[in-house]
């Protein structure tokens, strides 16, 4: 049934594209919402017949993943959720994904925000992943959440030298001081990885101009699609490797579920987003040929008609 | 005093935050300066609310057009502010103010995240709009950057390999997927750094201009 | 036109209710209001969802409605973090053991030069006021040059000093001779050929990008030829950037249409 309804959608698609082939090589204008129609309709399609693919990781992601895995047990992470509801889809993901290889592997999590959407979706991830999926992670000892400060930069440039000047206590109202966590921890230099999840201004871009270069602290950023092109120049010296955007959280989902059998099930929705990620790319490069196609012809008319 | 003030202001808090870097004995100060304007930032967004509402309030007073929109505005302000200020439905003074069952976590979840998401999932709709009506190979440069976006666009998904998977390893390079992945590290990265350092150039010279007084435009007008 | 406005709403709202009270009956019962509350909040949220996206067909009152919600809830949810999380965190325990009891927060110590961070806040609020509103840039100075003095250091070493050291590369990767070079020749994606020739696109890529930005010569000759490549290496920057840029319009759209197929019409598990 899932096939027949794929297939039946792939010759809807290439149909109506060709019709509008038609329509453009005719010089005539297509309707805005009849594309905003076709790009709603092949996403919506992917998604309700489940069009799914295999994903491997490429070399910058893959760099992140041994990273983690060649850490010594019980290392310090530090997860930054510098993220709102807007980058929400293709972050949060990496952030989830994130979570568990760390604790898997037995490492300490540190989780703290620059945004203050970032906060509620901190709690997210520890409501709906963390605890679910460890239930024996215990708070403060092997997990803490520091919460959101206001600031930007202004924050990073005071954990770099000590932590407790800027938080004081925990998302709880805890004291840094009563949290074991925090027992050897005086700065962000005692961090022996920064995950900062992002895509904005305060984000993973802030993290190694403030904290990565200063305190030689590896960074390995998890980015929105539309910054991931602008933080490659950071690649390899300043950010160990980087997870850019909903294919660096597949590409990362995948190599969580090779390479760990208790992964298997779990939800996988940067996975599960690269079938209509791959639909809609299609129709956009089709209007793309489709368009130029229509422009030469009119161009070439107006030519002809000149001479 | 208006305009001088300021400009000394700038110029002391930039010069200690330039040498906290290079003289430990300055770094707490900076530290402090940084501290001070976390806190600064957060009556930044209370400046924010207030000029919202007085905005707002106006648009209601004078019966603008629209000014039953600008109750819903305020209504959705107010009744937020005092769900996250009186940290209703929080058990406990200290626990967290997004903690899974509070009222403000409630609205973020379900009022927040799908007006901001789908705010921006629209471009996705523009973007299609775009390709079809303006993205044109009208030129060598344009073609140019049009065949990198279509590498890219095939590259990032599973349909790039599908497509060039049968290119024997010795070619490898010419699979879509890796074609893809060295146009980001090679080209796009010497772009991109090129446009950082120009970038990077021209932050260091306007912060050392506003630290030397030389640019005041942030003073506005004399009329304000 | 004022009778379809009220024959649209009145859809929207039968719609609203049926799908409120369908909602309602898919969470089970536990003998509270719990399922009702979900049913709402589920139906609530999809509604704005489609209010937003009914902008894609025109202006209305119903996406007039959600943005200006939107926008009203925003800024007061950033109030409220950062009330609690600097206000009460950063500045009460150090000016105020009282306060800091008042809202359970561990008192640090009392640091006197604290109390210039609020006054400078009311500074800035002054903004608001007509006449008041010329000593705000007092405050707005503080926040520039906050901004500009912890920008200069770091921005000077990580995007400029950083980024030249990086760009010095072997230009010639595991070389061991023109022979093993030529007889070991490939285009395999990890092979020694397209490792020098990332390595060269890197050098000359940034070099001729560089060349490109400086106009205060004239584009002539080597010096222009330079340029011209720089401007072709920007050109695949650009693309790229598109590229990306278009993923991630998409994945937002994905993760609406997800919820509103999944968690609203339940059309997917």
């Amino acid at each position: 049934m899932t096939n027949i309804g794929v297939y039946i959608s792939l010759l809807l698609i290439f149909g109506g594209l060709l019709a509008i082939l038609i329509y453009s090589l005719k010089g005539r204008d297509v309707d805005r919402r009849i594309i905003f129609l076709f790009v709603l309709f092949s996403v919506a399609s992917a998604i309700i017949f489940h069009i799914e693919f295999e994903e491997s990781a490429t070399p910058i992601v893959k760099k992140v993943f041994e990273f983690v895995e060649n850490l010594p047990p019980e290392s310090k992470i530090l997860i930054s959720f510098d993220f709102d509801p807007a980058m929400k889809p293709e972050v949060h993901p990496m952030a989830n994904a994130f979570v568990r290889h760390a604790l898997v592997k037995g490492h300490k999590l540190y989780l703290m925000g620059l945004w203050p959407q970032g906060q509620a979706l901190m709690t997210e991830t520890i409501e709906y992943v963390l605890k679910p999926e460890f239930p024996n992670a215990v708070y403060g000892e092997d997990y803490v959440m520091l919460g959101y400060k206001a600031g930007n930069e202004g924050v990073l440039n005071v954990i770099i030298t000590d932590f407790r000047k800027m938080y004081s206590t925990d998302a709880h109202g805890t004291s840094l001081d009563s949290i074991p966590l925090f027992d050897d921890v005086k700065s962000a230099k005692d961090m022996d990885l920064i995950f900062p999840v992002g895509g904005g201004k305060p984000g993973p871009k802030e993290w190694i101009l403030f904290v990565g270069d200063p305190g030689n602290v590896p960074i390995a950023p998890g980015l929105a699609a539309v910054v991931a092109p602008l933080i490659y120049p950071y690649y390899p010296r300043q950010a160990i490797g980087l997870l850019g955007g909903v294919k660096g959280a597949a590409e990362y989902e995948s190599e969580l579920k090779k390479n760990y059998k208790e992964f298997e099930n779990v939800e996988t929705p940067a996975l599960q987003m690269m079938g209509p990620q791959t639909m809609a790319h299609i129709v956009i490069m089709a209007f793309i040929v489709i368009g130029n196609i229509g422009f030469f012809r009119a161009r070439r008319r107006k030519w002809q008609e000149g001479n | 005093m208006k305009r001088t003030i300021p400009v000394i202001i700038v110029s002391v808090v930039g010069t200690v935050l330039v040498l906290s870097v290079f003289f430990p004995p300055v770094q707490t100060m900076g530290e402090d300066f940084s501290l001070f304007f976390d806190i600064i930032a957060v009556f930044a967004f209370f400046l924010g609310g207030g000029n919202l509402v007085r905005i707002h309030l106006v648009k209601i007073y004078r019966k603008r057009p629209d000014w039953g929109f600008s109750v819903v505005t305020l209504v959705g302000f107010f009744v937020t502010l005092l769900v996250g200020l009186g940290k209703l439905s929080v058990t406990g003074v200290t626990a967290s103010v997004t903690a899974p069952d509070s009222f403000l976590q409630t609205i973020f979840v379900n009022i927040i995240t799908p007006l901001s998401s789908t705010m921006y999932a629209l471009l996705a709709f523009y973007v299609a709009s775009a390709s079809y009506r303006a993205f044109r190979a009208k030129n060598r440069e344009a073609t140019i950057l049009l065949i990198a976006a279509f590498i890219i666009l095939l590259g990032r998904t599973p349909l790039g390999m599908k497509l060039t998977g049968w290119i024997p390893e010795w070619l490898s390079i010419l699979q879509i997927p890796n074609l893809a992945v060295w146009i980001m590290n090679a080209p796009n990265l010497a772009g991109q750094r090129a446009i950082l350092i120009g970038v990077g150039l021209g932050v260091v010279a306007m912060s050392l201009r506003l630290i030397l007084g030389m640019d005041r435009t942030y003073l506005g007008s004399d009329n304000d | 036109m004022r009778r379809i406005t009220l024959i649209v709403t009145a859809v929207v709202v039968v719609l609203f209710i049926i799908s409120w009270i369908i909602k309602t009956n898919t969470v089970p019962e536990d003998g509270t209001f719990r399922p009702f509350i979900q049913g709402f909040l589920v139906t609530f949220a999809a509604f704005l969802t489609l209010a937003i996206m009914s902008f894609l067909y025109r202006d209305n009152p119903f996406y007039k409605f959600a943005e200006h919600l939107y926008v009203g809830v925003s800024a007061a949810y950033a109030m409220s973090l950062g009330f609690w999380t600097t206000l009460v965190g950063n500045l009460f325990p150090r000016i105020s053991q009282n306060l800091s009891d008042w809202f359970g927060v561990p008192f640090l110590h009392y640091e006197w030069h604290f109390v210039i961070p609020p006054i400078l806040g009311i500074i800035l609020l002054m903004r608001l006021s007509p006449k008041g509103g010329w000593i705000s840039r007092w405050a707005l100075a503080f926040i520039v040059g906050t901004t500009a003095g912890l920008n200069l250091p770091r921005f000077l070493r990580s995007d400029f000093i950083e980024q030249i050291s990086s760009t010095f590369l072997p230009l010639l990767v595991q070389w061991q001779g023109v022979g093993p070079f030529f007889s070991n020749f490939s285009l395999a994606a990890s092979g020694q050929f397209i490792a020098i020739l990332t390595n060269i696109t890197i050098f000359l890529g940034v070099l001729c990008g560089l060349i490109y930005f400086f106009f205060s010569k004239e584009h002539k000759g080597v010096f222009g030829t330079a340029s011209r490549f720089g401007i072709w290496v920007l050109m695949v920057t650009f693309g790229a950037s598109f590229g990306y840029t278009v993923m991630g319009r998409i994945s937002l759209l994905v993760g609406r249409l997800t919820f509103l197929l999944k968690d609203w019409l339940g059309i997917i598990s």
